[in-house]
This record gives structure tokens, sequence and C-alpha cells, in this order.
């Protein structure tokens, strides 16, 4: 009776104490290994009591209701053991496209972080250093970093968007629920498209940056950040203060861009500095990374002039 | 101003990837011998010097022959299932 119950226990420890992947200690502080063998002692413990003892033990009679049965408890072990195997191999399937721990990086954020780097979407003129810090070859992560990019804010902008964009169509009483997913994918589409379009300008142009696809999609997203502060200024100010809000957050979110991705793709290209080819690509590079920049404000007035008249 | 619809282009994803699908095989059609030679970009063509920043042109023509090798297959099935959800759906 006892036996089982320890050799299901103590496989059940190792594998939630292996679970969370220790190699990176800047990541996260996990407080989840805490839990799962508090939850197998409790599943299982009750189970096995009853099977191994049926007239005795009234006093966790009241506890063992749900086990009553033992074959109930049985099916429930593998039930539970199928769940874990499923889940480790969606864990491994995912691993194979998108490499979690990268995307983990990406959310690794607080609270001070995410003020700061709002501050500066908002007004980065007075920032003095750009430089992505790094620790060791790896880049720190955005908790420890300003500079460093995350997808925490873009997402939770683009949620915000399509709230605001929402209530700006319910007061001009043009809402309904198919608006509101059409918004929604217009917005990523755009998002989608301005990153290949990069992605295939710095193939085209060999910039051996170290800008994963991530970072691109964080780079982009910063934009929804500027959009929310535009709706916000012309559902509050009317037209005149949408085009004022509008300004301001181009020509933020313009700067911004520009002295970001000039510290990645420019400065990539000082390891190598040739001859007279060598003024041709950079000149290239500063194209690129302006046109990126030139094209926030174009998107940005495309996608809320509709919700400001 | 009483708009009764969205001014700009309303995208789906399902545009998207309509028009992912009409760019790539678009790329895939550019016969090597029939058009890609007669105008210089040919696969013989793009080994050239050997410097470590390959020019534009090369990088562009080592893209169009990796899209066209790489996605031949999986554009027959793709292509194949676009047909039938068009006559099928409209």
């Amino acid at each position: 009776m006892d036996l089982p119950q320890h050799g299901y226990r103590a496989s059940a420890k190792p594998r939630a104490r292996a679970g969370p992947h220790t190699g990176d200690p800047l990541l996260f502080a996990d407080t989840s290994s805490a839990a799962p063998p508090m939850n197998n002692q409790g599943y299982y413990t009750p189970g096995y009591n009853i099977g191994g003892a049926p007239v005795g033990g009234p006093e966790d009679a009241g506890v063992n209701n749900l086990f009553a049965d033992p074959m109930a408890s049985a099916a429930m072990m593998y039930g539970s053991s199928l769940a874990n195997q499923g889940k480790d191999i969606v864990n491994k399937e995912i691993s194979r496209y998108v490499s979690v721990n990268k995307l983990k990086y990406f959310f690794a954020v607080d609270s001070k972080y995410v003020m700061k780097k709002l501050l500066l979407l908002v007004f980065p003129y007075t920032h003095q250093d750009w430089e992505v810090r790094y620790h060791r070859d790896t880049p720190l992560t955005p908790r420890h970093d300003v500079n460093a990019p995350d997808l925490y804010i873009p997402s939770m902008a683009f949620i915000t968007y399509i709230l605001l964009a929402g209530m700006a169509l319910g007061i001009q009483n043009r809402f309904s629920p198919e608006v509101l997913g059409l918004c929604a994918s217009t917005a990523l589409v755009w998002v989608v498209i301005e990153v290949l379009v990069m992605l295939l300008c710095l193939y085209i142009l060999s910039v051996h940056s170290d800008l994963s696809i991530f970072d691109l999609f964080a780079y982009s997203g910063y934009k929804y950040v500027g959009m929310i502060f535009t709706v916000l200024g012309g559902l509050l100010f009317g037209s005149d203060g949408y085009f004022v809000a509008l300004t301001w957050s181009s020509c933020a979110l313009m700067f911004f861009i520009v002295r970001s991705l000039k510290m990645k793709i420019l400065s990539s290209f000082s390891h190598n500095s040739m001859g007279a080819g060598a003024t041709a690509k950079s000149r290239l590079r500063l194209y690129i990374t302006v046109a990126s920049a030139a094209f926030q404000p174009i998107i940005i007035y495309w996608l809320t002039s509709h919700l400001v008249r | 101003l009483y708009l009764s619809s969205k001014s700009n282009m309303a995208f789906t994803l399902y545009s998207l990837i309509q028009a992912v699908i009409l760019c790539v095989n678009a790329v895939a059609v550019l016969h090597e011998e029939r058009f890609l030679s007669k105008i210089g970009w040919g696969v013989d063509q793009s080994i050239g010097g050997f410097g470590d920043e390959p020019g534009i042109k090369v990088q562009l023509m080592n893209l169009v022959r990796s899209v066209r090798t790489v996605m031949r297959v999986p554009l027959i099935a793709v292509n194949s299932v676009c047909i039938v959800l068009l006559l099928l759906f409209g």
C-alpha cells in the first residue's frame, strides 16, 4: 500500500523540480516548483488510504468522498499521466518551431521597466544612452535594461487599442462585434506586413545584425502605444486634439525608432569598413532605418483616422 | 461625417495569406533557362566575387533560387487546397 504511493510521489517530485529549467537565473524567480508536490500528495494519498484500509479510518471519510472508488482513483492517475505525456509532447513540438526560451526573454518585465519604457515612447528626447547592455554574451532581460525590446508592451497595447477602437466606434453608434474583429485583424496584418518587409530588406542588404524576428515584432508593436495616445487625444479633445496627438506621437515614435535601430543596423556595419563600396551600403542602411521610421506615422494615421471623425 | 463602413481597406488574416500565396506563386513560376538566364539572373551568373558582402543583385538571385527550390512541392499542395476551397465556397 505504501510502496506504490511513495514510488509515485518520488517520481512526481523530480518531474516537478525539473520542470522550471533554471539554466537562466536572470529570467524569472519561479515559485511554481513549491506547489505541485503538495497537489500530488493531496490527490494520491486519500485514494491509496481508502484502497488500503476500507474498514478503518472514519477520520478521513470526509476527505475521501471523491475517491471512494479505487477504480476512479486509478483512472485519475492514468489520466493525469497521459496528460503529462501530452504536455511533454506539445512542449517538444512547440519548441521545434518557436524557441520558448527566447520568447520568455521578451516577457521578463516588471512594472518599473514598463513605466520607464512607456515614458520613453512618449518622450524620448532626453534619453542619453540607447545601447542595449549585454551580460556575458547574452543580452540583458528587459527587467535590467530599459533599452531592451520586449513583447509585453506591444501585446498589451494591441489589446488596449482594440478595446479603445470598440469604445470609439460605440460612441459614434457604429459598433458591431464584427467591426472589432476586423479592426484587430487589420492592425495585426499591418504589423506582419511591416515585419516581413523589414526581414526582406535586411536580408537583401545583407545586414548581419542580431535582430531576430521577435525583435522586429517588438519594434513594430511599439507603434500601438502611439496609436492609443492618438485615439485618446482624439476622443478627449475632438478633431484638433487628434491631430496634435498624432503629430506628437509620430515625432516621438520616429525619434525612438531611428535611435533604437541605428544601434542595431548601422553599427553592425562598422566592423568591416572597406572602401568605396562602403558608403553606398551604409547609405542604403540609413534609408532602411529612416523609411521604417517614416512608415510609422502613415500607419498610425491610416489605422486611427476612421475612429475619430 | 457619418460613415457607414470603415474607410480603409479591411484586411483580414485570410487576405494576407492569399497575398502571400500569390506572391510565392509568382516567384515560383520564373523559369530558369527561359527567363532568368536571359536577363542575367541565372544560377551560374551569381557566383561572382567572394567578398564577404555579396551585392543586392546576388542576394536577390539567391532568394529567388531558394524560394523556387524550397517552395516547389509545398506550393503544389497549398494550391490544390486553395483551388478546392475556392470551387466549393466561392
